[in-house]
């Protein structure tokens, strides 16, 4: 076991190490430091402001290592992975502001926005999911699949745009957009982009549930509860249900890392100041070093999940220790 | 060479491949069932994309000279295309509603009264010819993306599974790498790093999508490297390109037909997001949404931009998705056979 969670755990730092070169081509050669100073500047900035921005953003030393003392120690590629693996973000490009300040900031917003999000969508696709499957292949099932379709069909953005005009322009039941953090009004505020955001994730979610159900009911076990005289209900919530938990569990854990990074569009749309706004803020400032941040605090939070899923695995299930 | 050069002979080599593809599916008896099954099931949805090819096709025959009434020098002397001249010189000079006989807030006389469906938008532009032009934008996005993922991922899924150890590491390293990091941020990434435009998106899309496929194709080239016709072959003393190539790739293939359109709707709902964050790409719908969205709130409200870009937008993700769901269950076996 012991052997298994090292093993894991290594190949989850090497992802990490990864995701950070994946970012440094992205972001320093493809965007070189010039590019992203150009960007800042405009086109027609000169070379001597351009050399002045770099070295008040701290983008003026060599991008590679070379084979010096100081050559190996002061170069943009090992700072880049000393600053990000120490949490050490810096400032942004734009406004200087320290970013890992920014991210605490946002952070309670956008787990405000998206832990009820979650734990309602998934509550909810499960009960829809369990519900589609005790009538499969009825016409409850046909129209529930093809509910899903409708739903995966129409884009979030035109999702949001027809939420805010209906329920809260033309229906007034809910404001337009805005955030406090206080006990009487968050609900308010939240109710309509986390609506939005459940019936945006709910058709996938409850199509792939539908098929590890159903695949669940074809089983002999099942067959044998039904000939014991269980009923369908306890036959649904005893046997199939808590079969299929591997899978579920699996699909459901894929969405923790978003509690972490938010949502871009909900936040963006409905004035709430988390993680997601702040992404959608850096792109339209072209802030490249808020951006590089949020892109690895979303594959880490990525990364811990799946390590720990996995070790969850193996200690359920023995098999998966010895392969 | 110029684009409309392009453009043309990118027309006819998509007619040509798409009638040699069908006479080749007609062929098989296994293609043409398959193929029979799904029009039954599914003949609306295949006839509303159809649709919007041969839109997205006319769209793309272009060239210059012949001006229609009515139209500038400048307009003669570009390449256009059979939409661009079916609506040529539908210009007004601002917002009218679908089929009105004057401009929305001022009450101007229309250039061509009742002449345009959809009405126009805020520069005068007709919403059916800017909805229309659309299309080929949102195939293009599909097509481009899938020409560069589809290729990428089955090489290296393919080799992973075939060739096995340092190769299936390395690329697995590289697949998990990818797969962490959220589609969504690596996608911004991307087109951040490589500026604005078409085909800085569509390489985007094509790097974050392809990895779903590589490792589909991977399990499915570990399972059929092992069953008794290939290692039958390898025995006979044939080569391992043509092991790949005649054995291995066209069992693949009702594998890439089902990823491919299943894929389709999830990269033109990505490009709306890109659009609204303003690094989409130029014509697309999800631009024609982002720039409507703020009309809503106008008094009186102008509401045809938005509901024709969306209702363009549902009925070809609709139809694509009705369309993949239905040849998923015809193709893969698995499915096929929970039918039965």
């Amino acid at each position: 076991m012991l052997a298994y969670v090292t093993r894991r755990l290594a190949y989850g730092v090497a992802v990490v190490f990864g995701v950070l070169m994946v970012l440094f081509l992205l972001f320093f050669t493809i965007a070189t430091p010039d590019d992203i100073a150009r960007r800042a500047l405009g086109e027609k900035a000169r070379q001597s402001s351009i050399d002045q921005w770099k070295a008040n953003h701290g983008y003026d030393r060599p991008l590679w290592p070379s084979l010096s003392e100081r050559g190996l120690r002061d170069n943009l590629l090992v700072d880049h992975y000393q600053r990000m693996l120490t949490f050490d973000f810096g400032l942004s490009d734009v406004d200087g502001v320290p970013i890992g300040e920014r991210l605490a900031r946002g952070a309670p917003a956008s787990l405000a926005l998206m832990v009820p999000l979650f734990l309602l969508e998934t509550t909810l696709a499960i009960a829809v999911g369990l519900f589609v499957a005790v009538f499969r292949s009825t016409y409850i099932d046909r129209a529930g699949v093809f509910a899903c379709v409708l739903v995966m069909s129409l884009p979030i953005l035109l999702q949001i745009i027809g939420a805010q005009y209906l329920i809260a322009k033309l229906l007034s039941w809910f404001p337009l957009s805005g955030f406090a953090f206080e006990p009487d009004v968050i609900a308010r505020f939240l109710a309509l982009p986390v609506l939005v955001g459940v019936v945006s994730g709910i058709g996938g979610e409850v199509r792939f549930l539908r098929t590890v159900f159903v695949e669940e009911t074809s089983r002999d076990y099942v067959r044998t509860a039904r000939a014991k005289g269980a009923s369908e209900i306890r036959v649904m919530l005893r046997h199939v249900l808590r079969n299929s938990l591997i899978p579920v569990l699996t699909r459901v854990l894929l969405t923790i890392p978003f509690l972490f990074t938010g949502s871009l569009l909900l936040e963006a749309f409905f004035g709430i100041p988390g993680l997601g706004g702040i992404t959608v803020d850096a792109i339209n400032a072209n802030d490249f070093a808020t951006l590089r941040v949020m892109v690895f605090i979303g594959a880490l939070a990525f990364v811990i999940t799946q390590i720990i899923t996995d070790v969850s695995y193996a200690l359920v299930d023995p098999r998966v220790r010895l392969e | 060479m110029e684009a409309h050069v392009v453009g043309n002979s990118l027309v006819a080599a998509i007619v040509a491949l798409g009638f040699f593809a069908g006479r080749a599916a007609g062929r098989h008896r296994l293609w043409r069932e398959a193929l029979a099954e799904v029009w039954r099931r599914r003949w609306l949805s295949a006839l509303v994309v159809a649709l919007y090819l041969a839109i997205a096709l006319l769209d793309s025959i272009a060239w210059i000279g012949g001006a229609a009434r009515g139209e500038d020098v400048v307009a003669q002397s570009q390449a256009r295309s059979v939409i661009d001249r079916v609506f040529a010189g539908s210009s007004e000079e601002s917002y009218s509603a679908p089929l009105a006989e004057s401009t929305f807030y001022e009450k101007h006389a229309l250039a061509d009264p009742s002449g345009h469906l959809l009405g126009t938008d805020i520069l005068g532009r007709d919403v059916l010819y800017r909805t229309l032009k659309g299309v080929r934008v949102a195939l293009l996005i599909g097509g481009f993306t899938s020409a560069i993922a589809i290729p990428l991922a089955l090489l290296l899924g393919i080799s992973a599974g075939y060739f096995g150890g340092r190769v299936d590491d390395l690329v697995f390293f590289v697949m998990s790498t990818l797969a962490s990091i959220p589609s969504l941020l690596l996608l911004i990434a991307i087109v951040m790093a490589l500026g604005r435009g078409t085909w800085q998106v569509c390489v985007a899309l094509g790097v974050t999508s392809w990895v779903g496929l590589s490792r589909v194709s991977r399990g499915e080239t570990l399972k059929l490297r092992e069953l008794d016709y290939v290692q039958a072959a390898r025995a006979l003393g044939v080569s391992e390109w043509r092991i790949l190539t005649r054995h291995i790739l066209p069992n693949l293939f009702h594998l890439v037909i089902i990823t491919f359109v299943l894929l389709f709707s999830g990269l033109v709902i990505s490009e709306t997001i890109l659009s609204y964050l303003g690094i989409g790409v130029d014509g697309s719908w999800g631009q024609m949404i982002d720039q409507a969205r703020n009309e809503l709130a106008r008094e009186p409200v102008i509401w045809w931009n938005i509901a024709a870009a969306g209702v363009a937008l549902f009925s070809l993700l609709l139809a694509v998705n009705l369309l993949g769901d239905a040849l998923r269950d015809v193709l893969d076996p698995r499915t096929a056979r929970e039918r039965e």
